[in-house]
């Protein structure tokens, strides 16, 4: 496993090669990027910013509690900092696991604890020339309001207990019952055919 | 003892300043430096209780500071 602040483009291909084991039937790639609109507000790009040592030291922190959560350590997560365009990656999280269930939920569990913890800034900049700190946003991606910091103290919250992303929450991906369940739903017969071909 | 100070984001933009160093009592808090950061001028726009870091974990408010630790005032984060 492995976390880091970067100032360059993140590669996700190599993340992708870092992380891959013959022992996973699963890997999950999540990619965030930089959006077009917010709040109704045509934007141009972004300037992220971080409190770079301990933005680090919390990465690694969560990396190595998913790592003990969900029995693996073929994760990577790279976060990018600078000016970015729109379409770029802020953020790349890669995780293998033996089984796909356990790998959703991992990469689930890292946005959402970086999103919380990790001390990273963005300066939104607008067509119009304006510039804005933005404002955190909420588990499912919603904006939320800024009177809110408390729930992101790591020692508010022990490892144990990460707050709005753990795992009771999303009982509905758990393994073995969302694959089978959505790919009935959708395309019996067909969806997930593949994936039925891994041990997952 | 002398701290250092560090702002961020919204919060270096209000104050004028990305650190600050700053003289406290022996025996000072967490609690004290926020006090502190928050008299400063264009510090007004900062909360009542913004999240804090000392040498690079987050901390409580009742927190003892020794001379040459790194206390950071974090504003609401928002990576991703």
């Amino acid at each position: 496993m492995r976390s880091a602040i970067v100032d360059g483009v993140i590669d996700v291909n190599a993340l992708l090669r870092e992380t891959a084991s013959h022992a996973n039937g699963a890997t999950i790639v999540f990619v965030g990027t930089v959006r077009d609109v917010n709040d109704g507000r045509p934007v141009s790009g972004m300037e992220y910013t971080a409190y770079r040592g301990m933005a680090e030291r919390e990465l690694a922190a969560i990396v190595a509690e998913a790592a003990e959560r969900f029995a693996t350590s073929d994760i990577v997560v790279e976060h990018r900092i600078g000016v970015l365009a729109l379409g770029e990656a802020s953020v790349a999280i890669v995780v293998g696991h033996p089984h796909r269930g356990a790998a959703y939920d991992a990469s689930r569990y890292l946005i959402e604890q970086l999103k919380q913890r990790v001390p990273i800034w963005k300066l939104e900049q607008y067509l119009d020339g304006t510039r804005e700190w933005v404002g955190p946003t909420r588990a499912g991606g919603e904006e939320q309001g800024a009177g809110s910091p408390g729930r992101a103290g790591s020692e508010e919250r022990g490892a144990g207990s990460p707050g709005r992303a753990g795992s009771e929450e999303r009982g509905a991906t758990s393994p073995g019952r969302a694959g089978g369940e959505e790919q009935g739903a959708t395309s019996p017969g067909r969806a997930g055919s593949e994936e039925r071909g891994t041990p997952a | 003892m002398t701290v250092t100070v560090l702002l961020f984001a919204s919060y270096a933009d209000a104050v004028g300043s990305n650190s600050l160093s700053i003289e406290l009592p022996t025996g000072a808090t967490v609690d004290d430096v926020v006090r502190h950061v928050q008299g400063l001028p264009g510090a007004a726009k900062l909360p009542k209780e913004p999240l804090v870091a000392v040498n690079e974990r987050y901390a409580k408010r009742s927190r003892a500071i020794a001379p040459g630790d790194e206390v950071a005032i974090i504003p609401p984060v928002a990576g991703g």
